[in-house]
């Protein structure tokens, strides 16, 4: 039976008891199993764990943990076998019969499973000696490792609701506005607005009823964090509302949750019918007198809904369409009252501020940008996947010392950061420390802390169209600079990538770009340019090969680029020949292949299959 | 009463008033196309871009539903509004090259060519039509479809609306005239909603006068006679003289 806390002692007590039935000598196997980790076939290890501890009956000596992602989604499914931290990598449900027979019975480290490192092969057997691990500060991310999403006791267990309590019974509404104010802590939306300054233009607004809402839509394609957080530590995100509630004095909160999240959904849905039995979250939470209930709401599946005013209609109910916000949202929000959205991770960070203090939150990071950021890093990239570093680390240690920099031997040539509207930041930039400020400064942003590593191999002006086209896709269409201007700004790069590309292209673009800029009516529009002016800052010289020169210098723009053969480099292997899906390669065996231009469909095919170099792009 | 600077003249106005009404107040034109004072301003179109200096911050706002404040400083007509409000203007104008309206606002700007691929639409989602069918009559029979390039006003699905009362308010509101309304025998038929609505026949002429269920949603409201509902706006003015002619007559 869940009783509900009364008090604070309550919850002392509860975390006590839950720690003492803790069997500290006991194995614990952790596997990883947010989606995706269920995507790489973590399901089938669990089930397989289950059995076979079963079947070995291991029972006693060991627990199985299934909890949400680790990060290191490049080598899923992963099991980290505690106490003694070692790290096994790419599990099939056939491995595991042995870690429990070898490992936790014998305590020996299963060579093949481990991790070898990326630059020397050296096989790796504990967690914490891993490069991708070793220079990350996760103290959001990390207590993913540590819970079941699913059990508020695990919460409990690691110091879960203890800020809560704090902030109920010892600090004034006031008081833990301060202190938010005094960490520096900065929305993780994207706009990076000090999160307790929003909190007290909240509190000071007019009216009787209070919103706070939490802004779970991440649209952008490439980004994954809010997910992972929802998926690994709903209560955390519940516990930071609860407290911004608390602060701001709102009674009624909404989680907006992108629609294609159904575990995370899951999650959520059952730590807040969990925190609601324990007395966490309803009517006088804590025995105190203040009250606190949260809704969910599912996303409209547009990407502009993760915008705050089209976020708050389609939670009325209405088109999820922005509008002016010359009268802010904190002032006349959702169904016009005063609301606070804060986003995720914003949300997740809350919790520790109080219970650590805003003194040590405010000492990780740079001077204007605190504590730490989630970033997804894709593309080119060894290490795909989620890391948590302070603000202020610099490009190179994030794509190299934890990404492992660039796979295949290629060059790194740009990355782009903060998700569709992002800017690309080139390779001179790679000792940019990453914060809010310097990233503005680059012509980019934080925004959701999309990172897409770009090599060699990557054509800028491509680059630049496949974001405009995603943007021109996901306006809203309501304004004329945002949907008429994305789309001749498609028009005029496809035209470029396309070989039609004229000399006073450029200064069209850029005449869009400032029209955007200016004259959009919500940040999609005002930020959509970034792609472009971006590349033009920093690859002029490729968007001038394309239009005078009708070359691509990345071979990536098909109507641009010519395959042929080396004559004196290829040896007749006729594998281009036999792997071309065009049927476009002629040749007789030992012999000289030619490409029948003609029939050629640039496929890249060739390329990629040669193995002595002998396929030429240009 | 608020203080504000419109291009560089001191004016005092009523709170509660926008950019675009004060400068109206001013005489001074700020050319606007998704705005009519009938509904709530909408800011779409962004003709109305003005730049605005708040505490030494200059931002581009729209006019029609920015609020005026105390101390801020409006220019409705430098050298950076009207570079982005023609541009505004030309990816209009290659939307509609045929529309009267932005012909004419391409032409007071001086805008001279196209420098955009040319489409050949009608309308310029202004949202006027959705705006006043939801606001003014209450009826919601339209809205806002797609997102992006390929968005459209609709009825839901493209089908037949049957919410439609088929008044013409959309019509007469529409500044391109992108809704064509049609009457044909018993039938009026609003093409872009792809709706056809059934007109009343008058019991006295045997002309039909008004769409069956704009009459209906007239019913049982207090100003609205019980004649209305069977005889034309024609017929029921000589029926009303007939009885003034009679009255006079049996006075004397
Ligand atoms: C087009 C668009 C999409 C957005 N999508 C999201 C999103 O998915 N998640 C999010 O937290 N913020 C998103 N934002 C930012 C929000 O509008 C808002 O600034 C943020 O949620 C505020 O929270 P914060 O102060 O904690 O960052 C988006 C903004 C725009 C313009
Ligand atoms: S800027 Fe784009 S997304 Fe925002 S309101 Fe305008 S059309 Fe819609
Ligand atoms: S149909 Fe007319 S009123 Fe309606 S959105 Fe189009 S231009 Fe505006
Ligand atoms: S008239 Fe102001 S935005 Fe259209």
């Amino acid at each position: 039976m869940i009783k509900k806390l009364k008090n604070r002692t309550d919850l002392e007590n509860l975390k006590e008891s839950i720690l003492k039935k803790k069997d500290k000598k006991k194995h614990c196997i952790i596997v990883s199993s947010g989606t995706c980790g269920q995507t790489s076939g973590s399901e089938k290890v669990i089930e397989k764990f289950k059995d076979e501890i079963k079947k070995q009956d291991m029972g006693k000596q060991v627990e199985l943990k299934v909890t949400g992602c680790h990060g290191f989604c490049e080598v899923e499914p992963v099991a980290l076998i505690q106490p003694e931290g070692i790290f096994y990598q790419k599990l099939k449900a056939e491995d595991v019969p042995e870690i429990i027979s070898e490992t936790i019975v014998k305590g020996k480290v299963i060579e093949k499973l481990l991790y070898s490192d990326t630059e020397t092969g050296k096989k790796i057997p504990y967690e914490k000696d891993i490069p991708f691990y070793k220079k990350q500060s996760r103290i959001i991310f990390g207590n993913n490792v540590l819970i079941d999403p699913t059990s508020i006791d695990d919460y409990i267990g690691i110091g879960g609701y203890e800020a809560l309590g704090k902030v109920l019974f010892k600090m004034k509404p006031e008081e833990v506005i301060e202190e938010v104010k005094k960490s520096g802590l900065r929305g993780r939306g994207g706009g990076g607005f000090p999160t307790g300054k929003k909190w007290g233009f909240c509190r000071q607004a007019e009216g009787d009823v209070r919103y706070v809402i939490c802004n779970a839509d991440e649209g952008d394609p490439g980004a994954y964090m809010d997910r992972s957080l929802l998926e690994g530590n709903p209560h955390s995100v519940l516990e930071g509302m609860i407290i911004g509630a608390y602060a701001i004095g709102s009674s009624e909160g909404y989680v907006y949750i992108r629609a294609e999240y159904p575990l995370a959904l899951k999650n959520l849905e059952k730590a807040i019918s969990q925190a609601e039995g324990y007395g966490l979250l309803g009517k006088n939470i804590l025995g105190s007198d203040f009250n606190f209930r949260v809704k969910i709401t599912r996303g409209g599946g547009a990407f502009v809904c993760g915008e705050s005013t089209a976020l708050m209609a389609s939670i009325e109910g209405r088109v999820g369409e922005p509008r002016a916000k010359y009268v802010h949202t904190i002032e006349s929000g959702l169904r016009d009252k005063p609301t606070n959205l804060n986003n995720v991770e914003t949300w997740a960070n809350v919790p520790m501020i109080i219970s650590r203090g805003a003194g040590w939150y405010a000492k990780i990071g740079t001077q204007k940008s605190k504590g730490t950021k989630i970033f997804s890093l894709v593309g080119k990239i060894k290490n795909t996947g989620l890391v948590e570093v302070p603000m202020g680390m610099t490009l190179r240690e994030i794509i190299y010392d934890i990404g492992g920099g660039i796979p295949g031997g290629k060059k790194f040539k740009a990355v782009q950061t903060g998700g569709p509207s992002g800017g690309c930041i080139p390779e001179e930039l790679i000792d940019l420390p990453v914060d809010f400020e310097r990233l503005a400064e680059a012509g980019s942003m934080m925004g959701s802390g999309g990172m897409i590593i770009m090599d060699e191999d990557n054509c800028m002006v491509d680059v630049a169209k496949y974001f405009v086209d995603f943007l021109r896709e996901e306006s809203c269409g309501k304004c004329v600079p945002c949907r008429e201007g994305l789309e001749n700004m498609y028009n005029i790069l496809a035209g470029i990538t396309e070989g039609r590309g004229k000399e006073e292209d450029i200064g069209l673009l850029k005449e869009l770009s400032e029209v955007l800029s200016e004259g959009a009516l919500c940040a999609l529009g005002t930020t959509a340019a970034n792609p472009v002016m971006s590349t033009l800052r920093y690859f002029p010289e490729e968007y001038e090969s394309h239009i005078r020169d009708k070359k691509c210098p990345a071979g990536v723009c098909k109507e641009l680029v010519l395959y042929s053969i080396i004559e004196e480099k290829c040896n007749g292997c006729g594998l281009c020949r036999k792997k071309c899906p065009a049927k476009a390669i002629s040749g007789e065996p030992k012999k000289v292949h030619v490409i029948n231009q003609a029939e050629c469909i640039k496929c890249r095919q060739c390329f990629e299959v040669c193995r002595f170099g002998a396929v030429k792009i240009e | 009463m608020i203080n504000l600077t419109i291009n560089g003249k001191k004016v005092s106005v009523e709170e509660g008033l926008t950019i675009l009404q004060a400068a109206e107040q001013m005489g001074i034109r700020i050319p606007t196309l998704c705005y009519h004072e009938a509904v709530v301003a909408y800011g779409a179109c962004r003709v109305c871009l003005v730049e605005v200096v708040r505490k030494g911050w200059p931002k581009m706002v729209t006019a029609c539903n920015y609020p005026v404040q105390e101390n801020i400083e409006v220019n409705t007509n430098n050298e950076k509004v009207i570079k982005i409000r023609k541009l505004v203007v030309e990816l209009l104008l290659a939307r509609c090259p045929e529309v009267k309206e932005i012909k004419d606002l391409a032409e007071e700007l001086g805008i001279k060519e196209i420098r955009f691929k040319k489409k050949n639409d009608k309308c310029i989602l202004c949202g006027l039509c959705v705006r006043v069918c939801e606001e003014k009559m209450g009826i919601t029979a339209i809205g806002s479809i797609n997102r992006g390039t390929i968005r459209d006003v609709a009825t839901p699905y493209n089908d037949n609306s049957d919410v439609c009362i088929g008044c013409g308010a959309c019509a007469s509101i529409c500044p391109t005239g992108a809704i064509k309304i049609e009457d044909v025998g018993d039938i009026r038929t609003i093409d872009k909603w792809n709706t056809k609505v059934k007109l009343r026949k008058c019991e006295t002429c045997g002309k039909y006068y008004a769409p069956v269920p704009q009459l209906d949603s007239l019913k049982g409201k207090t100003s609205v006679t019980e004649e209305s509902f069977k005889m034309c706006m024609d017929c029921r003015r000589k029926k009303l003289e007939n009885t003034m002619i009679n009255a006079k007559k049996s006075k004397y």
